[in-house]
């Protein structure tokens, strides 16, 4: 405060030394209004941002999330289960033909994508072997599907998937980075950032990180490989979902079916394209063994994963009543594990 | 003080006129027969001794015969000297004067022009020096970026243009300031007795050196850029002024250190370690930067940009989310990486960063190893400075922006093995005192550092002991810790302390994050040493990067085949074991095998036994009674040493997330000869 007359309401019992001056009322009504205002401004800020403890467990209903890009139509006069594959006599096909005879006897992909879409394809990119390890899915696959959904006048094909090796070397070494960004898709690796806590609510899987990537879209493709798995036995499409999952997945194999069948109810895909054009037959899912692969040159399509699953298990010799989760998935109404039951139709 | 009383205003401007005559010549040439290259040569007129300098150099300030008229003409050479030196200073004050315009106004000189804007006399620099100013500077600037660039290069970003077959390998040589560095070349000569690989290259700076001195230290060290910027930003107003020229003056006790470092580090070398590679500054900075400083950042980043992420504006997000990405694939990788105990490393950045603002390059000049290595070989320069020290005026603008505190003011010689060759001297130098040029002549340089004999004795003999101190402490054979877990393709221990200069660039290069610094793991010889930490990455099974940039071939550069195994043994750094008593199918009847899922060989090391087990049920019986025994189906995961690579891909995804049920020791590393287990591995003439 700048220097004031001597204050001579209240003379100093002393000498009047200017050192001892009391300060004035208008000062004092300042000074002690401050000291208030600080006061009444951590309580307030306290009062807002107060803690009461504990864990706050929530108690928000337990209905089931679901991310659902299926169609509304039902279509009688396709195929619910189209396989495509080398025909007697035929020279060999290459993966694009069976792709596209495949879903041309589903109806054609216009009838599962619209003009301006977005697009997700969602491939296994799992792992750091190339395609003749058939540990991923084929690229050449992928790239007929992204192809497909380009002709059906989709305005983005994103593909992308949550690797479980590192996912830059994933991408490269499965040669499915190079064949959808030649043909225009966008591809998307898993980094940190793009996932997002998601609350599933499924039976296991309730609260986890979601690769957001993956399920910001009009329609989703599933675009798995059939394979041999150590622990699940055989997995496809409903397993391939874990892709979608970021954190530690490592525990989901404590009870792996019961985390596919959680994982396929979250995810329900507009389509399913399964690539067995070569099929990792023991050692799964990650193989790294030429020998342990097989020539199939077959590609089969269906809206239904768990048909899709029941079908394919056939391929690697192994049965429906052997895998859990497809019994899992068939109860819980997600689709049917008696795939024969379906309009199957072998192109 | 006006020009018209001094004693010498015969001649208007005897300090810049500077016109050579012979007699001067032949007078400079008579004094310096007798003078002794005494290493500090006070300034007379300043301390008040009398006796003139002597024109050591060849240009001089004055003529002997337009002084004499103001002494008598017999008196002796030196007085006569006093007295011109004496002249030429009052000169240069009425020239200040005249600049100022407050003097009678001089002729001016004949070739430069006076810029009224610089102090002093005002004559400009060269116009070549101030140009190859800007050059240094750009060049600094140039440099740096690159070794930022190459250090966020360092690290394997994919590319969508690769085929499924290309080898995966980095495009650009980023390990390349460490190649170039000849103290690492010299450390791993003296150690291994060969020059590996790419450090040829090192050749090509110690040649740079020769020609034109330590401009690898001012124009090209981006450790060297750092402090410069930290040396100019950094200071307190207390390092201003008197106080910055006092710091920049040649400080020998303090700036010897180096030396005795160097020394010490290439005997430690000799010992069998390259442990010199923890001064090294190439090594600090990739080390700093790439284990603190980037992956701070990035964290940083990642948590501000989440932030940003989650305001509910959808242009404000997808910038966000653009940025990241932008920065994911440009700059640090797609996830976080963390670095075991980097606190230290970067602490130490930090206090090494602060010392310029007491002393401007602290480091380059009291620490930096690299620095007294090329002074070694600066003294063979054919480039450098000569003085003209009559016409200094002692203003002390060289000194203010000295980089080398190498001594460029009048008066004293210049320390060619200190200068960074900044030519900051020549360019604020306005009385035309500072001149480099291509074969100089040596009149007043100095070009080694005047050592203590004792001292660089005792500093050289405590490098030389110190290994085999660290060597005694523990058993390298039998008694080294069991996580000591070195990258593929590492040779054997007591050859890869030979090579390894800590430089860290295979810590940045992972792609998995598995490579850290060992802090005390490895002892203290083994300082930032790599090991690998499987519960935060494991090896990468395919993948042989760290080989491919490791500048010394600590790690060799190994093919995907050779580590792999194809046609040859595969390279083992380790092996896994597990802890029945956490692994959840052994001792919690609970199915997992995700060990079994990721482990990388073919056939798999990791193989499952098939039991049907007894659990008890988890809920009791309706009554209350005991839970009920049930019988599970398991899968019990085994491990087979001899496939067994000890990747550590078990390790780092087990559930058991604390301590894990399956984890890898160094045991069985197809490097060692007697840190096996199996009896087909085992040297009998190797001695543990």
């Amino acid at each position: 405060m700048a220097e004031k007359p001597p204050a001579n309401d209240e003379p100093a019992s002393g000498p009047p030394s200017p050192m001892f001056e009391r300060p004035g009322r208008r000062e004092i009504v300042k000074r002690i209004g401050m000291s208030a205002a600080v006061l009444a401004g951590s309580a307030v800020v306290g009062k807002a941002l107060w803690d009461q403890g504990g864990f706050g467990a929530s108690t928000s209903s337990a209905a089931r999330q679901v991310r659902d890009y299926r169609l509304k139509d039902r279509a009688p006069d396709h195929a619910e289960l189209a396989i495509a594959k080398q025909r007697d006599g035929e020279p060999e096909p290459s993966a694009e033909q069976l792709v596209r005879r495949a879903i041309e006897a589903m109806g054609g992909i216009k009838r599962f994508v619209s003009r301006g879409d977005v697009v997700v394809i969602k491939p296994n990119i799992g792992w750091d072997r190339m395609p003749i390890h058939a540990a991923n899915t084929n690229p050449d696959v992928v790239g007929a599907v992204v192809q497909l959904a380009f002709e059906a006048g989709a305005k983005k094909v994103v593909v992308a998937d949550g690797s479980c090796n590192d996912p830059n070397r994933c991408f490269q070494r499965s040669g499915i980075w190079r064949k959808a960004y030649s043909l225009g898709a966008e591809v998307v690796l898993p980094a940190e950032h793009r996932f997002r806590t998601t609350r599933m609510k499924g039976e296991i899987l309730d609260e986890w990180p979601i690769f957001t990537t993956l399920v910001d879209a009009d329609k989703v493709i599933n675009v798995p490989v059939a394979k041999h798995h150590n622990l699940a036995k055989y997995t496809a499409a409903m397993k391939n979902w874990y892709g979608v999952l970021g954190g530690r997945r490592n525990r989901l194999h404590q009870n792996i079916d019961v985390s596919i069948a959680d994982l396929a109810t979250f995810m329900r895909p507009t389509l399913v394209v399964v690539d067995a054009m070569r099929v990792l037959m023991r050692n799964g899912p990650q193989g790294g063994n030429i020998d342990d692969t097989k020539v199939m040159n077959t590609v089969f399509a269906t809206v239904d994963q768990v048909a899709a699953d029941a079908y394919g298990a056939t391929l690697i010799g192994q049965h429906r009543d052997n895998l859990p989760y497809l019994k899992m998935g068939h109860e819980r109404g997600l689709g049917t594990m008696y795939w024969e039951n379906l309009k199957v139709r072998e192109v | 003080m006006a020009a018209a009383t001094s004693p010498g205003s015969g001649q208007s401007k005897p300090h810049a006129g500077v016109a050579l005559d012979a007699s001067a010549i032949d007078h400079a040439a008579l004094h310096d027969a007798d003078h002794t290259h005494v290493h500090v040569e006070p300034i007379p007129w300043k301390t008040g001794a009398v006796g003139a300098v002597k024109p050591i150099d060849r240009d001089t300030s004055w003529t002997p015969s337009a002084a004499s008229p103001a002494a008598p003409a017999p008196a002796p050479k030196k007085q006569k000297d006093a007295a011109a030196m004496a002249a030429a200073e009052k000169a240069g004050a009425a020239a200040m004067e005249s600049a100022l315009g407050i003097g009678t106004g001089g002729g001016v000189p004949k070739k430069k022009k006076i810029d009224p804007k610089l102090p002093g006399s005002g004559i400009p620099a060269r116009k070549s020096i101030r140009t190859l100013v800007w050059v240094r500077r750009a060049s600094q600037v140039g440099f740096f970026v690159l070794f930022m660039y190459f250090l966020f290069q360092t690290g394997f970003h994919g590319s969508f243009a690769a085929k499924s077959d290309t080898p995966v390998r980095l495009p650009l040589p980023v390990e390349g300031f460490l190649l170039a560095d000849p103290f690492v070349s010299a450390m791993t000569v003296l150690s291994t007795h060969t020059v590996y690989r790419g450090l040829l290259w090192s050749v090509g700076l110690l040649a740079l050196t020769l020609v034109v001195g330590r401009v690898f230290c001012g124009w090209i060290c981006p450790f060297g850029t750092l402090h410069h910027f930290f040396g100019w930003i950094l200071p307190s107003r207390k390092g201003r002024g008197a106080l910055r020229v006092e710091a920049n003056k040649t400080h020998d006790r303090r700036q010897n250190v180096k030396y005795y470092l160097m020394y010490a580090f290439l005997l430690a070398s000799v010992a069998g370690s390259a442990i010199g590679g923890l001064f090294d500054p190439i090594c600090i900075a990739v080390r700093a930067i790439g284990l603190g400083v980037i992956p701070g950042a990035q964290y940083v980043a990642h948590r501000g940009l989440g932030a940003v992420q989650d305001v509910p504006v959808r242009p404000i997000q997808s910038a966000a989310d653009h940025t990241q990405d932008a920065l994911a694939s440009a700059v640090w990788g797609s996830h976080q990486f963390y670095f075991h105990q980097t606190w230290l490393i970067v602490v130490l950045l930090i206090a090494i960063l602060f010392m310029n603002r007491f002393v401007p390059r602290f480091w380059c000049r009291v620490l930096c190893p690299l620095g007294a290595f090329l002074g070694v070989f600066a003294k063979f320069a054919l480039f450098g400075m000569e003085k003209d020290h009559a016409k200094c005026t002692d203003c002390n603008l060289c000194l203010v922006n000295c980089q080398g505190a190498d001594s460029p003011q009048g008066g004293v010689k210049w320390r060619q093995d200190e200068c960074h060759m900044c030519l900051n001297c020549e360019s604020s130098c306005p009385e035309d005192v500072i001149k480099f040029r291509f074969l100089p002549n040596r009149k007043s340089a100095l070009s080694a550092p005047a050592l203590q004999r004792r001292t660089l004795l005792a500093t050289t003999a405590a490098g030389a002991a110190f290994i085999p101190v660290a060597r005694i402490a523990d058993s390298l054979d039998v008694n080294y810790h069991s996580k000591v877990i070195r990258p593929p393709g590492a040779v054997e221990e007591r050859a890869f302390l030979e090579r390894c200069i800590r430089c860290a660039e295979c810590m940045k290069v992972c792609p998995n994050n598995a490579l850290h610094p060992a802090l005390f793991e490895a002892g203290i010889e083994g300082l930032w040493t790599p090991i690998l930490i499987a519960r935060i990455g494991y090896c990468e099974h395919s993948c042989v990067l760290c080989g491919q940039v490791c500048p010394t071939g600590a790690i060799q550069k190994i093919t995907e085949k050779e580590k792999l195994g194809l046609g040859v043994p595969p390279v083992k750094i380790g092996t896994a074991f597990y802890d029945h008593g956490r692994c959840l199918p052994w001792s919690m009847q609970t199915p997992c095998i995700v060990c079994e899922e990721f482990c990388p060989t073919s056939p798999k090391a990791i193989w499952v036994e098939e039991v049907e087990a007894p659990v008890r049920d988890s809920k009791p019986g309706p009554a209350g009674e005991q839970p009920a025994m049930l019988q599970v189906k398991l899968q019990r995961p085994h491990v087979d040493p001899s496939l067994c690579i000890g990747c550590g891909a078990c390790e780092k995804v087990c559930p058991v997330q604390d301590q894990p049920a399956v984890y890898i020791t160094s045991v069985g590393e197809s490097r060692s000869k007697s840190n096996v287990i199996l009896l087909e591995n085992t040297n009998y003439n190797q001695k543990s």
